[in-house]
C-alpha cells in the first residue's frame, strides 16, 4: 500500500515537472493563441492587453478585448510585464497555473475520498461489500486526480496560457467545501467561479444538495423499500451516522447562502473599487455577462455556436440566443429531481452541459468534466460506447487543429470543415453526457436489485 | 410725368442689386501649376479658388460662388473641411515629400474627409452624418459610408487640428472616376467649357499615374467662404516623335496639346486671375547652373516656345543653396485669337532629386494566415535635412474594429534593435477599438534620437471574425486599413519665399503655396485577408446546429425517462397478452378512468384543501398579470 501510495506521487511530480518543462523549453509553442486554449473570455493575452489599458488608466474593458473579471486583472496583471531574463513571457503566470492545477488534482483526491466513504458506509450497511472490491492499484479519487493532471487538455490549457485552470479550481473547491461541509469554502468556491465565467452559477443546485444530503448519499427510494421496511427502523441507533444523509439538514445550505451573499457582496464590492472611475459594476456586467450570454465575439472555437451565429439571420438572431441559453437550463431540473441522490455526479453533468453548450468553450472544460468523471469510475464501469468516446476524444482533438490549419493558414479548408469537427465535438459529449447517467442510474438499479435480494 | 417717374424707380430698383454685385468681391481665380519630376513624369495641379464675402450683406444671392458649397457650409456650420478623391499613390521619394506643393495635395488613395464643425460638442457626431449624406449626394459616391460610427474617428491632436469638433474619415477602397469629377466641376462658374478647366481631357487625366480632387473649404465667423478646389495630376508626357533618334537619357518633351489633347489654354472670362506656372525646381537649377546656362533662362538645357509673361526666382526656404524658377504665363495678356501652346523641350538629359522629408514612412502587414499578424511603420531616414537635435514624428493611424489591436504589444526597433518604448515615447493617446461601435485610434508622437537610420514601430493584432451580412460583396479580395499619417512638427513644408512683396502680382496660386504647413506623408494603405465563412450555408449550419441539439436533448431526456419498474411491468404485461388486447384494455381503461374520475373530483373540489389553493394561487397569478398589464 505504501509503494502504491509513493508511485503515486511520484507520477503527479512527473505531471507537474512536465508541465514546468513545457513553459520554460520552447518559446515557439504558441498555445496561448490556439482557439481550442484560449477563447476570449479566458485568454492571457487579452488580460495583459486589459491591464495595459488599466495602467494607461482607461478602462480595462475598452476595446471589446477583455472580458474575464477584474480582480484577475488585479492579480494576473501584473505577472504579465513582469519578465524573467531568457526566460518567456508570461512565465510567471504560467507556474501559477501549474500550482493550480497541482491544487486541484489534490482538492479531486480529496473530494473522492469523501466519496468514498459515504459510499463504503452505504454499501457496508446493506451488506454489499462485494461491490466495494477492485482489484485496481488505484483507488477512483488517486486515478481521477491522475487523470486530471496527465490529460494533454489540462496540460495544454495549463501550458498555453488562459485562466481556465483557476476557474476549474474554485469549481472543484466549491464541490470540496460542499462535500466537507465548510459552507464558507464550498461559497467561496461557488461565488469565484461565477464571478469568472458566468456558467458554474447552476453548480449551485448541487452543492445546496451535498450540503443537505451529504456526499452521493443513497438513494432515498431504495432506502425506503429496503431499510425502512425491513430493519431501519429498528435498529436506529447503530446507524446514527448515516442518519445525517437521510434528513436534508437546512442548516448547511442557509450556511451556504449566507456565506454566499457574503462573499458575492466581496467580490462586487472588490470589482466597484477597481472599476470606480470607468463605468463600475455596470460596465463589468455588460462586458462579462452580457457578453457570453449575447455571443458577440465570432471567432471560431471549439463549439458551435460562434458559427451558427456568424450565418444565422440577424432577425433570428435574438430568438436563438434565448434558445441555446435556455437549453442549459431546461435540463438543470429534472436532472436535479432524477439525480438528487448523486449531487457530486449532478455537478459533473452539469459541468457536462455546460461546457457543451457554453458560448466559447475550450478544452480547459473537458479537461475538467474528464476528471470528474474518474471520480465516479466504479459506478459508471458499464458505460456503453466508451471505446468510441475514447476514439472519438482522441479523432476530433487531433482532426479539429488540422481543419483549423486548413482553414485559416492554408486557406484551402472551408469554415465548414472545422465546423463539422466541433459537431462531432458536441455529439461526443452529448453521447457522454447521456451515457455516463444511465450508467449511473443503471448502477443505482444493480444496487437497488442486490438490496433487494439480499432481503 | 408719372409713368417717367415709375420708370426711374423700377430702373433704380432693378439696377440696385447689380450695383451692389458689383461692389460685393465674389471672386473666382484659376490658375495651373505645371512642374517636371525627375522620373520623366510631368505633375499638373489645377487650382481653383472662388470667395465669397460675408453672406449677412450678401443675402442668398451668388454670382459666380456655389451656391450648393454655401448651402452646404451654412447647413452644418463648417468652420474647416476638407474632401478628397484620389486614385492611385504618391511616390513620395521621386515626386518630392516636403514641399508645399506635395505636402497638401499628397493625398491617400480613396476618400478623405475631415471637417470642423462651429456647432456644440453633442451634435457634432449628428451633423457630421447629415454631412457625409450631402456629400455623398453632391459628389456622386458613397461618402455615406462615413456615416457609421465604425468609420470615422475624432482626433485628438495627432491630425493637424486641435480642435475637439474635428471628423476624420477616410474610405480606402472607393473608386474615383469622371462621374466624381463631374459634380466637381459644375460647382466652377465656367464649368469645363472655358477656362483652364477646359483642358480637363478625361481619357488623358485618368490614365495618369496618379490623381487627386480636393475640395477645401474654410468660413469665417461672419461667413465668408473660401473654396479651394483643387485637381493634381501626374502624367507620362509621350514620346515625341522627333526624340526618338536623340539620348534615351532625355526627359521627354510636351506640349499642353500633346498632354490633354487640346488646342490651346482659353481663360474663363469670369475669373479675376487666370494663370499658368512652370516650375523648375531648385534641384533642376542646381543643374542647370552647373551647366552654365541659367543665365539665358535655360536657352541650353531646354526650350520654351511660348515666351512667358514674367519670370519670378522664389526662393524654396531662406536657407536653400538655389532658388527654384518659376515661369508664369498669365492667359489675360495673350490674346484670344492666338492660341497658345505652353510646352518644354529638353535638349540636354538631366537627373535631379526632388525635396524629401526627414523620414521616409512605409507600413506593411507581417506574419502570414487568417488569424493574426502585425502591422509594422517603418521610417527610413533621407538624409535630407542635417539638424543635430532628435526628431519629433507623430503618427495617427486608424484601424477598423474587425483588426483587433493589442496595444501592449506595440514595439519599436530603432536601427534593428528593439529600444524601451517610455524612452522614445513622449505623448501616446489610444482609443481603443469597440465592436461594430467605433474604430481604434492611435495617436504616438516619437521623438527619434539624432543620427539613426531607421525606426521600426510595430503592433499585434487579431483578425476578428464577421457576420455574414457584415462582409462586402467581394469579401475574399480582403479589407482595407486606412492610410496613417506620419506628420514632422519640427519640420516645415518648404514655401516659395518672394524677396520682393508686391501683393498685387501674386495670384491665389502663390498665396496658397506660401501659407505654412507642417511636413506629413501618408502611408500606404493595408490589404488585410480576413477569413470568411462559407457564404452559402446559413439554413445548412442551422439545421445541423439544432438538430445536435434535439439530439442531446431528446436522448439525455429519454435516459432520465426511463424506469427498471415500468420496463418491467410492461415487459411482463406483454407477455401475458397480445399487443392488440393489451392496447385494447388500456383504451377501456382510459375511457373508464376518464368517465369515472369527473364525478369524485367534482366531489372533493369543496373539500380538496389542494385544490382550493392551486386555484387561489392562480386566481392572484392572473391578478397579479392582468395589474402588470394594465401598468404597461
Amino acid at each position: 500500500m505504501k509503494a502504491e501510495g509513493g508511485s503515486y506521487w511520484v507520477w503527479i511530480g512527473i505531471a507537474l515537472l512536465f508541465r514546468v518543462i513545457l513553459i520554460c523549453f520552447p518559446t515557439n509553442l504558441n498555445l496561448g493563441s490556439r482557439p481550442e486554449v484560449a477563447t476570449p473570455v479566458t485568454s492571457l493575452r487579452r488580460l495583459a492587453e486589459g491591464y495595459w489599458l488599466k495602467q494607461a488608466s482607461m478602462s480595462p474593458y475598452a476595446g471589446s478585448m477583455y472580458h474575464g473579471s477584474p480582480l484577475l486583472i488585479y492579480i494576473l496583471g501584473p505577472l504579465t510585464v513582469k519578465r524573467i531574463e531568457g526566460k518567456p513571457s508570461h512565465i510567471l503566470c504560467s507556474l501559477l497555473f501549474v500550482i493550480a492545477d497541482f491544487l486541484t488534482a489534490l482538492l479531486i483526491r480529496a473530494t473522492g475520498y469523501k466519496l468514498k466513504f459515504t459510499k463504503s458506509q452505504f454499501l457496508k450497511r446493506g451488506n454489499l461489500s462485494k461491490l466495494l472490491e477492485s482489484s485496481r492499484k488505484f483507488s477512483a479519487e488517486d486515478i481521477a486526480s491522475l487523470v486530471y493532471l496527465w490529460n494533454p487538455f489540462t496540460i495544454a490549457t495549463c501550458v498555453g496560457s488562459s485562466t481556465s485552470p483557476l476557474e476549474n479550481m474554485m469549481i472543484v473547491l466549491s464541490l470540496y467545501g460542499a462535500c466537507s461541509r465548510l459552507a464558507p469554502l464550498a461559497a467561496f468556491g461557488w461565488v469565484i467561479a461565477t464571478h469568472l465565467s458566468l456558467y458554474p452559477v447552476i453548480l449551485i443546485i448541487p452543492v445546496i444538495l451535498i450540503l443537505g444530503h451529504g456526499p452521493d448519499s443513497p438513494p432515498v427510494r431504495l432506502l425506503g423499500s429496503s431499510f425502512s421496511t425491513s430493519g431501519y427502523k429498528d435498529d436506529k441507533s447503530s446507524t446514527l451516522p448515516i442518519r445525517g444523509f437521510q434528513t436534508f439538514s437546512w442548516r448547511f445550505v442557509f450556511h451556504f447562502l449566507l456565506w454566499a451573499l457574503i462573499w458575492s457582496v466581496y467580490v462586487l464590492v472588490l470589482s466597484a473599487i477597481y472599476l470606480k472611475e470607468f463605468g463600475g459594476l455596470n460596465e463589468m456586467f455588460r462586458k462579462t455577462y452580457g457578453f457570453i450570454i449575447s455571443v458577440e465575439d465570432l471567432s471560431p472555437n471549439i463549439g458551435i455556436l460562434w458559427y451558427f451565429f456568424a450565418e444565422v439571420f440577424v432577425i433570428f438572431r435574438e430568438f436563438f440566443l434565448i434558445v441555446f441559453n435556455m437549453n442549459i437550463l431546461f435540463m438543470i431540473l429534472p436532472l436535479a429531481i432524477r439525480l438528487s441522490h448523486r449531487p457530486c455526479f449532478l455537478a459533473f453533468v452539469y459541468v457536462v452541459i455546460s461546457s457543451m453548450l457554453k458560448s466559447y468553450p475550450s478544452i480547459g472544460d473537458s479537461a475538467l468534466y474528464l476528471g470528474l468523471l474518474a471520480l465516479f469510475i466504479d459506478e459508471v464501469r458499464d458505460i456503453r460506447f466508451s471505446f468510441f468516446l475514447f476514439c472519438g476524444y482522441i479523432g476530433v482533438s487531433l482532426l479539429s487543429p488540422v481543419m483549423h490549419n486548413l482553414w485559416i493558414w492554408r486557406g484551402t479548408g472551408n469554415a465548414n470543415f472545422y465546423f463539422a469537427t466541433g459537431i462531432a465535438y458536441a455529439c461526443l459529449q452529448t453521447v457522454l453526457v447521456t451515457e455516463s447517467v444511465s450508467a449511473m442510474l443503471n448502477h443505482d438499479r444493480t444496487i437497488r436489485k442486490e438490496l433487494t435480494a439480499s432481503k | 410725368m408719372k409713368r417717367i417717374l415709375l420708370f426711374l424707380f423700377l430702373a433704380v430698383v432693378l439696377c440696385a442689386p447689380i450695383v451692389v454685385s458689383e461692389e460685393e468681391a465674389e471672386t473666382f481665380a484659376e490658375g495651373l501649376f505645371l512642374k517636371p519630376l525627375p522620373d520623366r513624369k510631368l505633375l499638373a495641379h489645377f487650382h481653383f479658388q472662388s470667395q465669397a464675402p460675408d453672406s449677412v450683406a450678401n443675402g442668398r444671392h451668388h454670382r459666380v460662388f456655389p451656391k450648393a458649397v454655401a448651402q452646404l457650409v451654412n447647413k452644418f456650420q463648417i468652420r474647416e473641411l476638407e474632401l478628397s478623391f484620389t486614385q492611385g499613390r504618391w511616390d513620395y521619394e521621386r515626386w518630392g515629400s516636403s514641399d508645399s506643393l506635395s505636402n497638401p495635395n499628397a493625398k491617400p488613395p480613396g476618400v478623405e474627409l475631415w471637417a470642423d464643425f462651429n456647432v456644440p460638442i453633442d451634435q457634432v457626431d449628428v451633423t457630421w452624418k447629415s454631412l457625409t449624406h450631402a456629400l455623398s449626394g453632391l459628389f456622386c459616391s458613397s461618402i455615406n459610408f462615413l456615416e457609421s460610427s465604425a468609420a470615422y474617428t475624432t482626433p485628438h491632436w495627432g491630425f493637424n487640428s486641435n480642435s475637439s469638433n474635428v471628423r476624420y474619415g477616410a474610405l480606402p477602397r472607393e473608386a474615383v472616376c469622371t462621374e466624381n469629377l463631374t459634380p466637381w466641376l459644375k460647382l466652377l462658374p465656367c464649368r469645363d467649357k472655358t477656362g483652364i478647366a477646359s483642358l480637363l481631357d478625361r481619357p488623358s487625366i485618368y490614365k495618369g499615374f496618379y490623381h487627386s480632387q480636393k475640395m477645401q473649404l474654410h468660413s469665417t465667423h461672419s461667413g465668408g467662404i473660401l473654396l479651394d478646389q483643387t485637381l493634381t495630376v501626374v502624367l507620362q508626357p509621350s514620346e515625341s516623335t522627333d526624340n526618338l533618334v536623340s539620348d534615351p537619357l532625355l526627359q521627354p518633351s510636351w506640349s499642353i496639346r500633346s498632354l490633354f489633347r487640346k488646342k490651346a489654354i482659353e481663360r474663363c472670362v469670369l475669373a479675376k486671375s487666370s494663370v499658368v506656372y512652370l516650375e523648375i525646381e531648385n534641384g533642376l537649377v542646381a543643374e542647370l547652373e552647373k551647366l552654365g546656362s541659367i543665365g539665358s533662362w535655360g536657352k541650353f538645357g531646354f526650350e520654351l516656345p511660348v515666351t512667358p509673361s514674367r519670370i519670378l526666382k522664389p526662393a524654396m526656404n531662406m536657407d536653400a543653396p538655389s532658388p527654384s524658377l518659376l515661369y508664369e504665363y498669365n492667359l489675360i495678356k495673350y490674346s484670344e485669337t492666338k492660341p497658345i501652346d505652353l510646352g518644354l523641350r529638353w535638349k540636354v538629359p538631366f537627373s535631379w532629386s526632388c525635396s524629401k522629408a526627414p523620414f521616409h514612412a512605409r507600413r506593411f502587414l507581417m506574419g502570414s494566415g487568417n488569424e493574426r499578424g502585425s502591422i509594422a511603420i517603418s521610417l527610413q531616414s533621407t538624409k535630407s535635412h542635417y539638424s543635430h537635435l532628435n526628431t519629433k514624428v507623430v503618427v495617427f493611424q486608424i484601424v477598423p474594429w474587425y483588426v483587433r489591436v493589442y496595444y501592449h504589444t506595440l514595439k519599436i526597433y530603432i536601427d534593428g534593435e528593439e529600444h524601451n518604448m517610455s524612452s522614445v515615447v513622449e505623448k501616446m493617446q489610444v482609443h481603443p477599438s469597440e465592436d461594430k461601435l467605433s474604430p481604434g485610434t492611435m495617436e504616438l508622437m516619437l521623438i527619434l534620437p539624432y543620427g539613426i537610420q531607421s525606426a521600426v514601430l510595430t503592433i499585434d493584432f487579431d483578425k476578428g471574425f464577421l457576420h455574414i451580412d457584415d462582409y462586402p460583396p467581394d469579401a475574399n479580395q480582403g479589407f482595407d486599413i486606412p492610410s496613417a499619417i506620419i506628420s514632422f512638427p519640427d519640420f516645415q513644408a518648404s514655401t516659395y519665399f518672394f524677396k520682393e512683396k508686391s501683393a498685387e502680382k501674386q495670384t491665389p496660386l502663390l498665396l496658397k503655396f506660401q501659407e505654412k504647413s507642417t511636413v506629413q506623408s501618408y502611408t500606404e494603405v493595408l490589404l488585410v485577408p480576413l477569413t470568411t465563412p462559407d457564404f452559402s450555408m446559413p439554413y445548412n449550419v442551422i439545421t445541423f446546429t439544432c438538430t445536435v441539439l434535439a439530439l442531446y436533448f431528446g436522448s439525455l431526456l429519454n435516459v432520465m425517462r426511463r424506469r427498471v419498474d415500468e420496463e418491467h411491468r410492461l415487459l411482463s404485461q406483454a407477455k401475458k397478452q397480445g399487443l392488440i388486447p393489451l392496447l385494447f384494455s388500456k383504451l377501456s381503461l382510459k375511457f373508464r378512468g376518464e368517465r369515472l374520475e369527473p364525478a369524485p373530483s367534482s366531489d372533493s373540489t369543496f373539500v380538496n384543501p389542494k385544490l382550493l389553493l392551486k386555484v387561489f394561487v392562480v386566481a392572484i397569478a392572473a391578478v397579479l398579470w392582468h395589474y402588470f398589464l394594465n401598468d404597461r
